[in-house]
């Protein structure tokens, strides 16, 4: 039985290691915040973190993650505040909400390694994620938004000293 | 007896046996509508005004509105709980919001069902919940006034507070509902004559309070259709056949599917309501199991009398049907527009097309279904639990009062979840099976077996006498009838010409604001397309195609007769006779739509345009105004680039100013995907386009600058989450032919059509 680390926890899986990663999730574990939108890597819904690398979970099989460190939408932050979860309320970015997983966790995979992005590099690295409410442009404003707070905050950490 | 009024109380939300129902207690009530066929009978079952059933205050103040519609996203319920808010006096932290099982006691006050589309929600749900909630203020004052012994005239309701300004003593709801001294109820004809607030003093509508269900949608946290679990349930993945209707399964060989482990059973669907033809369900103990399954069962086919068919077969079916003078039932028909188009001066004639559109909501289709007991449990996120319940009940072989629709929230719906061909492999399978099951179409199911926008054709002549006045039209809209596909006649609209009854929703829209003396309308049924591509209703239905070929003939003439496009319009919405009203508001959207844009009031660079349309949709009686300026760069290729959308709309009263917003801007887009980047097509009977590869709806770097002027005059509140979809393609084709001269008369429009138009 294959064990997966996951949002800081050590869980097994009652799945072949052929399985995608994406049901082993949603249905081992019942952590349903992870969507099933396309099955091919076409729409984004399923993205969680491997390693902190955005990855479309339908696509990534419970035997290549064995070991490595996956995050889902559950475990991005303790209380569902992380700087993008509350730019998203603060923007009032969802409609349907199904895609709005995905496109956080592939959000978050972008500020970790570029807080400050142009809209350029926004549009490029959120393009693989459908809307089918298309609220793009909320969403862009959202990453905007939490990638200014995380700049301040850590602006802030770092002049605490002094 | 049916005793899902259970269900309707939120889990999550612990309602003690104190807690105030405002109005009567509510009872077990029998589903009085009757399983497939028959099921006209489910909307002429008497609806229910009592307000009592919309919400409940915990004693801990706690405000849960219990909201019938569906909700895809629109924020329906938030905005029901809105409206109760207002007239109730709650405090927007104290609200909630549940979602209602099937029962009849919340069918729309209006519609009789259960039934969520048209943009009609807000519009037929306002006056009934600011009832309810002014109706459970006055219960509420009377018992604090009673408790605080002073006269209830002296108290002031706000933020969940009853204060009595003199006395400075108050009481909140928590204290009134613990008190359990508010009883009273009120008959209908209390309820119709409770004075509600006018709207200078609406303290809580129009205002953009926080959505109560976005939190839930950024953690993960809301349920949808497919995060039902239920214990011991098993899933079921779908095999569907070649084609997209009318194939049976002539044999299913599991063999190979019995060596995957937790494989359970293969069953084929004996469908009798007609929704799915040819359906398998491979069961497994999980999911990805299931669908290892499914892909190991060779099953043989017959695919049946549509399997030769093509998206060109049914656009030459529908220029025959269109020649044939006595084709199709009149929806308009105004003066004698073939008399005075032989009379004309000018004829300008032309026929537009839109492709197959596929819904394509990113939740796929999905349902679970559990037998406990002489009760069909069903959950999944639909659109219309009124009749998806029958339909469940009519898969199952028993009396649909003992269907339980569990609604959940919709991962998209777009009239694609009107549909119930979900509840049919769930149903069958759970009873083949003896488990719950919940059955997942997988992509490639869900487009290839979508109820999509049928294939339109239509063919428009006008004639324009001699002093370039527009004097007949004549129109012929030829496509698949969504509606009638749903076999309720309540649906259906009489034709003028009284030939029976026409669906009304492939025609509507063309029964325009514009006077125009001389006017038909004539709604054809394409028989072959209704048999082989069973079509739904999509974002916006109708006046997404009719506006189409309408805002595009009206430039046509334009152009023809020398006139700027957008001075034409103005001309044309005098509000003379039945257009009066109407005319002057959409008049009025296009001024501001043109003037936000800076229509004619820059000099654009070559090879750029601007277009101008104007809309009434959704139906004529229920219009939201709304125009729209298009601002494209066409390249020498054909490529075309919408660089803006200007789009003004006239909703009559705000509630909710920024979600009115957000949902004029997802349909404008929803118009500019449809117009550009979305065309399914028809192969031997199949849908062609399997996945997001090769239907491709808009991405993030296809979305231009969409630009929002919303008017609301003081009228009725109208809807919001559809119209802006119809009025952008029109804009578009004008725009193009603005900046390069080219005319396209096809939806999508290809860069391959633009260029051949430049040239000829």
């Amino acid at each position: 039985m294959p064990t997966l680390t996951i949002n800081g926890r050590s869980l097994s899986v009652d799945a072949a290691n052929d399985t995608p990663l994406l049901w082993a999730i949603r249905e081992q574990l019942q952590m349903t915040g992870t969507k099933f939108g396309c099955g091919a890597g076409l729409c984004g819904a399923c993205t969680v973190h491997v390693n902190g690398e955005a990855v479309r979970s339908c696509q990534t099989m419970v035997g290549d993650v064995a070991g490595k460190k996956i995050t889902t939408i559950e475990g991005l932050s303790a209380k569902g505040d992380h700087p993008l979860q509350k730019a998203w309320i603060a923007e009032q970015v969802p409609q349907c909400g199904y895609c709005q997983s995905g496109q956080i966790m592939q959000a978050a995979s972008l500020l970790s390694k570029n807080p400050n992005p142009t809209k350029e590099e926004v549009v490029a690295h959120m393009d693989g994620n459908l809307c089918r409410c298309m609220t793009y442009s909320r969403i862009q404003k959202a990453i905007m938004r939490a990638a200014s707070e995380m700049r301040t905050a850590s602006t802030a950490t770092e002049r605490r000293p002094t | 007896m049916n005793k899902h009024v259970n269900n309707v109380v939120p889990e999550a939300t612990d309602l003690s046996r104190r807690s105030f129902l405002v109005g009567t207690a509510a009872t077990g009530l029998v589903l009085g509508y009757s399983g497939v066929p028959g099921i006209s009978d489910a909307l002429a079952a008497p609806s229910n005004f009592e307000p009592s059933v919309w919400y409940a205050i915990s004693p801990d103040g706690l405000v849960t509105v219990t909201c019938g519609k569906a909700d895809m996203g629109q924020h329906i319920a938030s905005t029901m709980a809105q409206i109760v808010c207002e007239e109730l006096g709650a405090k927007w932290s104290d609200m909630r919001v549940s979602l209602a099982s099937n029962d009849p006691k919340f069918n729309d006050p209006v519609l009789g069902a259960q039934i969520t589309g048209g943009s009609w929600s807000t519009m037929m749900n306002f006056d009934a919940m600011s009832r309810a909630g002014a109706a459970g203020r006055m219960a509420l004052t009377e018992a604090a006034a009673a408790a605080m012994g002073v006269p209830a005239s002296e108290l002031v309701v706000r933020d969940s507070m009853i204060v009595h300004p003199k006395s400075k003593k108050q009481m909140s709801f928590a204290d009134v509902v613990k008190s359990g001294k508010a009883t009273k109820t009120f008959t209908p004809d209390e309820l119709k004559a409770i004075k509600l607030k006018t709207p200078d003093q609406y303290t809580m509508i129009g205002v953009s309070v926080p959505q109560l269900d976005i939190p839930s949608k950024t953690n993960g946290t809301a349920k949808y259709g497919i995060d039902v679990m239920l214990p011991g349930m098993v899933y079921g993945a779908v095999v569907t056949p070649p084609v997209r209707f009318g194939a049976t399964v002539t044999s299913v060989d599991d063999s190979g599917a019995k060596k995957v482990p937790g494989f359970i059973k293969a069953v084929t669907l004996d469908d009798k309501t007609g929704t799915t033809s040819g359906w398998v369900v491979a069961v497994a103990g999980t999911y990805a199991n299931a669908k290892k399954a499914a892909q190991a069962l060779k099953i043989a086919y017959d695919n049946g009398p549509n399997a030769k068919l093509s998206s060109q077969s049914l656009l030459d079916e529908a220029k025959r049907l269109q020649m044939l003078e006595d084709s199709g039932q009149f929806f308009v028909k105004d003066g004698d527009p073939n008399a005075a188009l032989g009379s004309a001066a000018k004829v300008v004639e032309a026929e537009y097309t839109t492709s197959i559109n596929i819904h394509a909501p990113l939740e796929p289709m999905n349902a679970t279904a559990e037998f406990k007991g002489d009760i069909l449990h069903i959950y999944s996120g639909n659109q219309f639990a009124t009749r998806s319940g029958a339909i469940a009940a009519g898969a199952a072989g028993i009396d649909p009062k003992f269907v339980v629709m569990h609604q959940m929230w919709l991962g998209g719906g777009f009239g694609r979840r009107l549909d119930a061909d979900m509840m049919i492999p769930a149903v069958q399978a759970a009873k083949a099976v003896g488990k719950p099951v919940k059955v997942i179409y997988s992509r490639e199911n869900d487009m290839t077996m979508d109820f999509s926008r049928p294939l339109t054709y239509q063919k428009v002549k006008a004639g324009v006498d001699g002093d370039g006045k527009l004097i007949a039209i004549s129109h012929d809209v030829v496509s698949a009838w969504p509606t009638a596909r749903w076999g309720i006649p309540d649906f259906l609209t009489p034709s003028v010409d009284k030939k029976g009854p026409l669906d009304s929703f492939t025609v509507n829209g063309a029964d325009f604001f514009y006077t125009v003396p001389n006017h038909y309308v004539r709604a054809i049924k394409n028989e072959l397309a209704h048999n082989a591509t069973p079509s739904g209703q999509l974002r916006s239905v109708a006046p997404g195609w009719t506006f189409w070929a309408v805002e595009s003939m009206i430039d046509e003439i334009a152009a023809a007769t020398g006139k700027d496009p957008a001075q034409f319009r103005i001309s044309l919405l005098d509000g003379a006779g039945k257009n009066d009203g109407g005319a002057q508001r959409l008049r009025n959207t296009l001024l501001a739509a043109m003037g936000l844009s800076g229509y004619g009031t820059k000099q654009l660079p070559k090879d750029e345009g601007m277009g101008v349309a104007c809309v009434s949709s959704q139906e004529r009686a229920t219009a939201s105004w709304t125009a729209c300026v298009a601002h494209v760069a066409v390249a020498p290729s054909g490529e075309v680039t919408v660089k803006k959308l200007t789009v003004a709309t006239d909703v009559g009263t705000q509630v909710h100013p920024d979600n009115i917003r957000a949902q004029v801007e997802g349909a404008a887009l929803w118009g500019l995907s449809l117009a550009m980047y979305e065309k399914a097509t028809l192969k031997d009977g199949g849908i062609e386009q399997t996945n997001f590869d090769s239907y491709t709806p808009l991405r993030m770097s296809q979305t231009p600058e969409v630009a929002v002027a919303v008017i609301a005059n003081g009228e009725k509140a109208t809807g919001v989450g559809e119209p802006a979809v119809t009025v952008v393609a029109p804009a578009i084709g004008n725009a193009i032919f603005n900046a390069s001269g080219a005319r396209v008369r096809a939806l999508p429009i290809t860069a391959e059509a633009v260029k051949a138009s430049m040239k000829a």
